[in-house]
């Protein structure tokens, strides 16, 4: 039975984070692009973990923390921008955010 | 670094998850899916000897960010979000540039993981109780901790900020 490795890990987090650019390419609503965000910081997190568990050292679960800490006050900001821009344009379609286009 | 069965279950619970995110064209379920994708990540850091930051994935991750995330969905009815604006012409041009990124982004790192040689022997178990980790982080990241304090209140006076402004508006 093989043996897992770091490499294992950093491959699931590679595949994590692709599939959330993929979401922030793809989806036009605002909200699912930004859970897609979410899930890319959570890869690099879990690449974090794999890391610190690998080279012993717990400095890359403190940056883990400082991570989720910063993820969450994205998001109170973040949702908070959708909500004000819904009220004014009744959508969330980032398609119909184009007043700055000219 | 664990057993390789678990891993493989979890993983494959885990990418189909975030496909199912990806792909579901309600965002509650989007939401749902993502919430089982944080909680298999959580297990996955109880795997690698990570017991505090499990916890906090749990409890901040799946719990109050993603209550937020439901809740603000909710609240604007954005369940189901089909094009408002036209297809325009570009679109499936433009998603085949995006596959087209994510299978270069995917390829090249493929490479670079078997180009590398990694050794298999891991560092010995740390003590990653909630202890030793507060000391490891008020004795070498105080700074960093307190930039995250004032993040966090810089962050809260915006939110405060967006929300009463629209009030003013209205009454004007």
């Amino acid at each position: 039975m093989p043996e897992v490795t770091i490499d294992w890990y950093i491959a699931l987090s590679v595949i994590l984070f692709t599939i959330g650019s993929l979401g922030v390419l793809l989806r036009r609503n605002a909200i699912i692009i930004f859970m897609s965000v979410e899930m890319m910081l959570n890869s690099a997190n879990l690449a974090f973990v794999a890391f610190a568990r690998y080279l012993g050292d717990l400095d890359g679960q403190v940056l883990v923390f400082f991570v989720i800490t910063v993820a969450a006050a994205e998001v109170a900001v973040g949702l908070a921008l959708i909500v004000a821009i819904f009220r004014t344009k009744k959508s969330i379609n980032i398609d119909d955010m184009n007043l700055l286009k000219g | 670094m664990g057993n390789p069965i678990i891993f493989l279950l979890l993983a494959i619970v885990a990418i189909g998850s975030a496909i199912g995110m990806l792909t579901s064209h309600n965002a509650v379920h989007s939401a749902l899916y993502l919430v089982l994708n944080f909680a298999t990540i959580g297990v996955f850091y109880i795997v690698l000897n990570a017991p505090f930051i499990a916890m906090v994935q749990i409890t901040v991750y799946a719990g109050a960010i993603m209550v937020l995330f439901l809740f603000v969905i909710m609240l604007l009815g954005a369940e189901q979000l089909r094009g408002v604006t036209d297809v325009h012409g570009g679109e499936r041009f433009h998603r085949a540039v995006a596959g087209l990124l994510a299978a270069v982004l995917l390829l090249s790192s493929a490479l670079l993981l078997f180009q590398s040689e990694t050794p298999a022997a891991t560092a010995p178990m740390l003590d990653t109780s909630p202890t030793a980790l507060g000391l490891h982080l008020f004795s070498g990241y105080v700074f960093p901790f307190e930039v995250t304090g004032l993040l966090l209140l810089v962050s809260m006076i915006g939110v405060f900020i967006f929300g009463k402004t629209k009030k003013r508006g209205k009454d004007a």
